[in-house]
């Protein structure tokens, strides 16, 4: 009894104190001034690059996020924990930290910038630059999901499936990826989310240019020193579509309805 | 017993939260009731930091027992934390504007004085192709601003105007050259940084950003008398001040003459000629 109150007030405190924020931002804006502020060129003109890029982002992320996955989850090489780590070291480093590294990385004076740029390409204060930065910091999300996922499929379905002659990638496009998918996707909305909230690699990197590199996040920045209720109600937007993708993902993913479940390894059909 | 349990359960967290916050900030050693240690702090304009860096020794070296804390950033960002209460002695900002923005929420002691002037400069990197302000127009050129909001940002885009009214530059001239703008930065910092680093082919800045450190990287182009604007930096006490006497110490420095020597040591104009 005293443990159940104890828990249940412990956890009060966590919602008042993570909800109360959320609150007052929604409570700040009246709905129908937040929709005129929404519909205004430049809220919509942040809402649309923002979209464009971190959907960019996310799909660069699972382009190269699935095979970095697969290879962590399904084989075991020398330096494989460093790699590892490599994975996952931008879901705790500052944004800034990114953000100075990216500049002094592909930078017009840095190590792959200076290569770049003999072929005319710079980066910085580009619209590329403000995907670079979204799936820098967006990455660790994707692969950690989707190396769990495909970790989870047991070992005797890829060997079943090499018995009858399947190879490594035909096994993994047709038994290994489906049986993921519901991590994999997932992965991938998370890290999509991540990107959509990005902002301190982005406004150092990329720059603040409305309709070329400010994202959302930089407009509620930028906004919230000049034009607060335009910034709230930007704030607001953003806090719906993290709110409904997070949510999206606890009702999607149910667990998988497939004939194994529930039934013990080895058990007659 | 179950209340006592409830009580030792709640009590053990409780508590060292409580002597946590209730411990003074300082070490064992420092406990030397002679000077009651007092904190000032000063919210300055982010082009300020190094003149008042250097200010800030000179006032915690006649003040025993007296420390310093100070929030270099925008004007806008610190008028809109100060409005959002954050405990801040003095206010030094870049313009006139956020200054008043400050006093119309009622917060600011007495006047403020203005206490030093700016001017801005174009700089770029050594390997820039700009030779001279009208290569600022050239299509293709990134520029770095400070945003609008921000008081170099909106002194610069004053100029850029300024410069447009002059012969030789063109009616268009401002246009152009805000076409070439590629990122708006949060403070006149950022727009150094962004120059240093050759990310930029050019930047507006205060003559005062240019110091020992920057300048072996960049080239400066000077603006005209004719165009330049002329920054106005004032000061005040704000109301809310938990050290005001130590506020008005530092007011006092930066309008005395050692204080107005080391602005003009940075790079900054006093106020003598006012």
């Amino acid at each position: 009894m005293l443990w159940e109150i104890g828990v249940l007030a412990a956890v009060a405190v966590l919602l008042v104190f993570l909800g109360l924020p959320l609150l007052s931002l929604l409570l700040r804006v009246p709905p129908a001034e937040l929709w005129a502020r929404l519909l205004a060129p430049a809220s919509l003109t942040a809402l649309r690059l923002s979209l464009v890029t971190s959907l960019a982002a996310t799909v660069a992320i699972a382009a190269l996020g699935v095979p970095a996955a697969y290879l962590l989850a399904t084989r075991r090489f020398p330096g494989k924990r460093v790699v590892e780590v490599l994975l996952e070291l931008p879901m705790v480093l500052p944004p800034t930290v990114a953000g100075v590294g990216l500049l002094l990385a592909f930078g017009r004076a840095g190590l792959a910038g200076k290569a770049l740029a003999a072929l005319g390409l710079s980066i910085p204060f580009t619209t590329l630059a403000v995907v670079l930065a979204q799936v820098f910091v967006a990455c660790p999300f994707f692969v950690s999901a989707a190396t769990a996922g495909l970790r989870e499929v047991e070992a005797r379905y890829a060997d079943a499936a090499a018995t009858l002659r399947a190879t490594p990638g035909y096994a993994f496009r047709r038994v290994l990826l489906p049986l993921a998918l519901p991590s994999v996707l997932a992965g991938g909305a998370m890290s999509w989310a991540r990107a959509l909230g990005e902002f301190g690699a982005t406004i150092m990197f990329a720059g603040n240019l409305p309709g070329r590199t400010q994202t959302l996040p930089l407009a509620v920045y930028i906004g919230f020193q000049t034009d607060l209720q335009s910034a709230v109600a930007l704030a607001v937007i953003l806090l719906i579509l993290s709110f409904t993708v997070l949510l999206g993902l606890r009702l999607a993913h149910r667990p998988p309805r497939l004939p194994w479940v529930g039934r013990a390894p080895g058990d007659a059909r | 017993m179950r209340a006592s349990r409830v009580a030792r359960w709640l009590g053990v967290p409780v508590c060292l939260a409580l002597v946590a916050a209730g411990r003074p900030a300082r070490g064992p050693g420092a406990a030397a009731p002679s000077a009651p240690s007092r904190t000032l702090t000063v919210f300055a304009a982010a082009s300020l930091s190094r003149a008042f860096g250097q200010l800030g020794d000179t006032l915690r070296h006649r003040t025993p027992g007296l420390e310093i804390a100070f929030n270099f950033a925008g004007s806008q960002q610190l008028v809109l934390q100060i409005q959002q209460g954050a405990a801040a002695d003095v206010f030094a900002s870049a313009d006139l504007r956020w200054m008043a923005a400050v006093r119309d929420s009622g917060l600011v002691d007495g006047t403020p004085t203005v206490f030093a002037h700016n001017r801005l400069i174009v700089v770029t990197p050594a390997a820039a192709p700009i030779a001279g302000l009208q290569d600022l127009a050239r299509p293709g050129v990134k520029l770095v601003l400070a945003a609008d909001a921000v008081p170099v940002g909106r002194y610069a885009r004053q100029a850029l105007s300024n410069l447009s009214r002059l012969p030789g530059f063109g009616a268009d001239f401002d246009r152009r050259v805000l076409a070439n703008v590629v990122s708006n930065e949060e403070d006149v910092k950022a727009v150094v940084a962004k120059v240093q680093l050759g990310e930029a082919d050019a930047g507006i800045v205060y003559v005062s950003d240019v110091g020992a450190e920057v300048a072996p990287h960049v080239k400066r182009i000077d603006v005209p008398d004719a165009a330049n604007v002329v920054a106005d930096y004032p000061v005040a006490v704000l109301r809310r001040a938990r050290d005001p006497e130590d506020a008005r110490a530092f007011v006092a420095l930066l309008l005395s003459p050692s204080g107005q020597a080391v602005l003009r040591a940075n790079g900054l104009v006093g106020t003598a000629g006012d």
